[in-house]
């Protein structure tokens, strides 16, 4: 990435500013807004979508240390979480811990 | 002074502490992972101070566009809009001047907005900004604490410790967006969100990510839509 002031410009103008702006108008709005309106209900999807898809990236194109662990077990790893998160009491803490578990178990098989 | 206190005593005593510290070791580990600063990536935690448009914004400004990563970022706190506008009723006292809702409506985020609206209320309306204020702060300060550690941890770890330190922050997301999901709009959004994003980067269109919001998230509306017509 960008070092120096460049990455801070780019913090404030591509960053704090596009999210930031949506407080300021809640104020200046007010209660002239619906959370059940169609519009922001498909604000809603495309915002859960676009945060699923950064998901998705980290585990198929993941960052530093965890490029080093197969994809196959990144895969097996969140799909695991998962399943625990469901049949453990939706708890996302025990979901967490298993997904955990499988990629340190399968890494180590791997031997990373 | 003794509000602020208690306020800031309530953020270290709620789950979203726990929740918080866990997300943003995560976050912090990714931004040194990604080549930011630890300056930079504490900045980024007080002034966004929303964990998916960190995310967002981390993962993706070595690869997309500034316009395209800056959509994203928008898109996803555009929440924003509607929990604040639910908040200040609230909070808002006979005294209450306009300037002294800029700091509750910055750290407004899911974990202060959750237990500010719930505890908030149990309060005079004359402390209930302060308290607000005290809360937004500790829970701000686990963060930026925990997001600092976090980096510092990616660089001095073993290998595969810094790898489920990577992968926690993804999985955390996960399974809270499917707790949190209130409708199906919420669950297939995420769902097809996840199926999505592969197939949008195997064609290579460029602005995957935006195409995966679109495309996910409109189906998803859409069905929402058909479902809700038919009962």
């Amino acid at each position: 990435m960008t070092s120096g002031f460049e990455a801070y410009l780019v913090l404030i103008l591509v960053g704090f500013l596009p999210s930031e702006v949506w407080r300021w108008l809640g104020v200046a709005l007010g209660r002239g807004l619906d959370e059940q309106s169609e519009i922001i209900l498909w604000v809603r999807g495309v915002a859960t979508a676009l945060v699923a898809g950064v998901v998705a990236r980290i585990v198929m194109i993941p960052p530093g240390a965890l490029a080093a662990v197969p994809l196959s077990v990144r895969i097996a790893a969140i799909a695991c979480g998962f399943l625990g998160f469901l049949l453990i009491r939706r708890s996302a803490f025990a979901g967490v811990l298993v997904g955990e578990a499988v990629l340190i178990a399968g890494a180590t098989a791997f031997s990373v | 002074m003794r509000v602020f206190a208690d306020g800031f005593r309530t953020a270290l005593g709620s789950v979203f502490f726990y929740v918080l510290i866990g997300n943003y070791l995560g976050i912090g580990a990714l931004a040194h992972e990604f080549g930011f600063s630890l300056i930079w990536m504490i900045l980024c935690t007080v002034l966004i101070w929303a964990a998916p448009a960190q995310l967002i914004l981390i993962s993706t400004l070595g690869t997309a566009t500034y316009l395209e990563v800056a959509v994203a970022v928008t898109l996803s706190s555009v929440r924003f809009l509607p929990m604040v506008a639910a908040l200040l009723p609230s909070l808002r006292g006979p005294d209450t001047r306009q300037r002294d809702l800029i700091l509750p409506m910055h750290f407004t985020a899911i974990s202060v907005w959750v237990e500010g609206m719930r505890l908030a209320s149990t309060r005079p309306r004359a402390e209930r900004v302060t308290f607000y204020n005290g809360l937004g702060t500790g829970l701000m300060l686990s963060a930026a604490v925990s997001s600092a550690v976090g980096f510092v941890l990616a660089a001095r770890l073993p290998p595969l410790l810094a790898a489920a330190l990577l992968f926690f922050t993804p999985m955390a997301v996960l399974m809270v967006s499917a707790r949190n999901a209130r409708t199906l709009l919420d669950g297939l959004a995420f769902g097809l969100g996840l199926a999505v994003w592969p197939v949008v980067a195997a064609l290579e269109l460029g602005l995957e990510l935006m195409w995966t919001g679109l495309i996910a998230g409109t189906i998803a509306y859409v069905v929402h839509r058909i479902r809700e017509a038919m009962t």
